[in-house]
């Protein structure tokens, strides 16, 4: 069996948000990056348990970006996985990082994909159906439990109010979310070994981006918090009745 | 013409589904073309009456086949519809049978996509989409380049509006045989709640709360206001509620109308998930918590006397005894 992982580069969680350039670019001055927890903590995590339980399983993690998100790919090789591919291409526009992922993918045979539900900078949840679409495979999305059982992959999505079980035979495409695996933090076996793991750096294919970041913004500020007397909860529902109109 | 793809469960349509109408009719206005829907699978809905969002013709692929979402099939069927009628935008709902298939049929007919949109597009000069990122610090506003576009909202950002005259033409659209590649062998719904992410209330409980015996004031507020119940993530993490009412980074993001914040300190990751809320209200004994920053409303109070007392103000208010 062969797994691939995708693999992103986020700013942490609790980075300070702000633009550049007029408001046209990101400014990562300051920026912790890290793995996109949804790929490190459910699809990274997940794919190990099952290299763990067949042994003869082959892993491969791959990412889409410069140069500069090689400490990020060496980060997840520190979990677990046999080689990592980097794409050197930027990574700004989804169709485009999914048209190279899916050629690397195509080339690899791979049975199984594992992607995040999402990223936690653009949160667009598209990668993932884009790389099943171009490969024209199965895409099993908002992953929240996955079992392995010869050919047959069950699996639980989320779906509106609730949670529906599936069962599809390999290969798939499946983006994780909390509950398929629990986070792991690498050991310095890990990380020893994630140093002389293969990195292979792969050049991009030709492909027109879809789209493009025009500008940011912020969201306008909050006015400030109305505190409210504990002895005065009347009033607290007269705000949200008659000024916010929210009940 | 604007596609839109209204979503359905066990025959109804959803409220992101009439989201999505709403915003689709008003985009081709904009536009100056024809809106058309496309819904899948059998269903109980009187269709012709979609017609009031301002859509004048909805294409139904019926068949028994389609009730189970298979984002591969589906996203053949909406391409095949989309080539078909000539459609150049495409619209769903940022939910979960949204996000599976609107990036599929955005590779399937090389169509930008931007997931996620909080706005009409600004067509004054060019296509550009404003969207929320960064789990909900910032908007970007991207532009489309490609000839058809795909956009898919997020749920809860658009008023539904139902207001336009006649009826829509209901067509049966037969799309290519398509073989399904799953199966679904389960389905676990909760039953009798307000889905988490469709509500326009949520009241929300954190560790303030100590312990899950706690959680009778949460849900009579909850009650009263017909709104869903939901927890930070040490209250998941420690089995006094669901996983499903996880709201946070790691769990769901929402955006109701109004979120009650109950012995929740306000951490960032908590934040994450709830800030695209229009009205927030923090009920917290410190008046230090971070939470009361991100706030409308706050009081500064134990919450075991105040949300009794605000369960019965609401009462009253509404007139419930």
């Amino acid at each position: 069996m062969k797994i691939l992982v995708c693999i992103s580069k986020t700013p942490d969680t609790t980075s300070r948000i702000a633009f550049k350039d007029n408001n046209t670019g990101f400014d990562d001055a300051g920026v912790q990056w890290i793995i996109n927890p949804y790929d490190e903590w459910y699809a990274l995590v997940r794919a190990i348990e099952l290299k763990e339980k067949d042994p003869t399983a082959v892993l491969h993690l791959i990412t889409v970006g410069g140069a500069d998100t090689e400490p990020i790919i060496r980060k997840a090789l520190a979990l677990g996985g046999d080689e990592a591919i980097r794409v050197n291409s930027s990574a700004d526009d989804s169709f485009n990082i999914s048209s190279q992922i899916a050629t690397i993918a195509r080339s690899g045979a791979y049975d199984l994909i594992f992607t995040g539900k999402e990223t936690i900078d653009y949160n667009a949840s598209s990668v993932g159906g884009m790389v099943a679409e171009l490969l024209d495979m199965p895409f099993v999305s908002l992953a929240t439990k996955f079992d392995l059982v010869g050919n047959t992959a069950t699996i639980s999505r989320e779906i509106e109010g609730g949670e529906e079980v599936c069962e599809v035979s390999l290969p798939v495409v499946v983006s994780c979310q909390k509950g398929v695996a629990e986070q792991r933090i690498p050991n310095m076996r890990g990380i020893m070994a994630s140093r002389t793991k293969p990195l292979k750096v792969v050049e991009p294919i030709a492909v027109d981006n879809l789209t493009a970041v025009v500008s940011y913004e912020l969201p306008p500020a909050k006015s400030g918090v109305k505190l409210i007397d504990a002895d005065n909860v009347a009033e607290l529902v007269r705000l949200l009745n008659e000024e916010a109109k929210a009940i | 013409m604007v596609l839109i793809y209204v979503d359905q469960a066990d025959g109804h349509i959803k409220k992101s589904g009439l989201e999505a109408l709403t915003y689709g009719a008003a985009l081709a206005i904009q536009m100056g073309v024809p809106a058309e829907a496309i819904l899948l699978g059998t269903t109980t809905e009187n269709l012709a009456l979609l017609g009031s969002y301002g859509i004048s013709k909805v294409h139904h692929a019926g068949s028994e086949s389609l009730n189970t979402m298979d984002a591969q099939v589906y996203a053949k069927v909406i391409s095949e519809a989309a080539t078909k009628t000539g459609a150049t935008v495409i619209i769903f709902s940022h939910n979960p049978t949204g996000k599976a298939v609107s990036s599929r049929v955005s590779a399937a007919l090389k169509a930008g996509l931007v997931a996620g949109a909080v706005a009409l597009p600004d067509t004054s000069n060019g296509f550009s989409v404003k969207k929320s990122v960064f789990s909900g610090k910032a908007f970007a506003h991207i532009a489309i380049q490609s000839g058809v576009k795909v956009i898919s909202i997020n749920p809860n950002s658009f008023y539904i509006k139902a207001d336009a005259a006649g009826t829509a033409t209901v067509e049966t659209f037969v799309p290519t045989a398509q073989n399904a590649k799953i199966t679904v062998t389960a389905v676990n719904k909760v039953t009798g709640e307000v889905p988490l992410t469709e509500a326009e209330i949520v009241v929300s409980g954190g560790r303030g709360l100590k312990g899950p015996e706690n959680w009778g004031i949460v849900e009579d507020l909850a009650k009263v206001l017909h709104a869903a119940t939901a927890c930070s993530r040490p209250v998941a993490d420690a089995h006094w509620r669901p996983h499903h009412e996880h709201v946070g980074q790691t769990g769901f993001q929402v955006a109701p109308n109004l979120y009650f914040a109950i012995g929740i300190s306000g951490a960032i990751q908590h934040l994450a998930g709830v800030n695209r809320s229009k009205t927030i209200v923090v009920i917290n004994k410190d008046a230090e918590a971070p939470f009361f920053k991100a706030a409308d409303y706050g009081i500064v109070g134990d919450a075991f006397e105040v949300v009794p007392k605000l369960t019965a103000a609401i009462k009253q208010l509404k007139g419930i005894n």
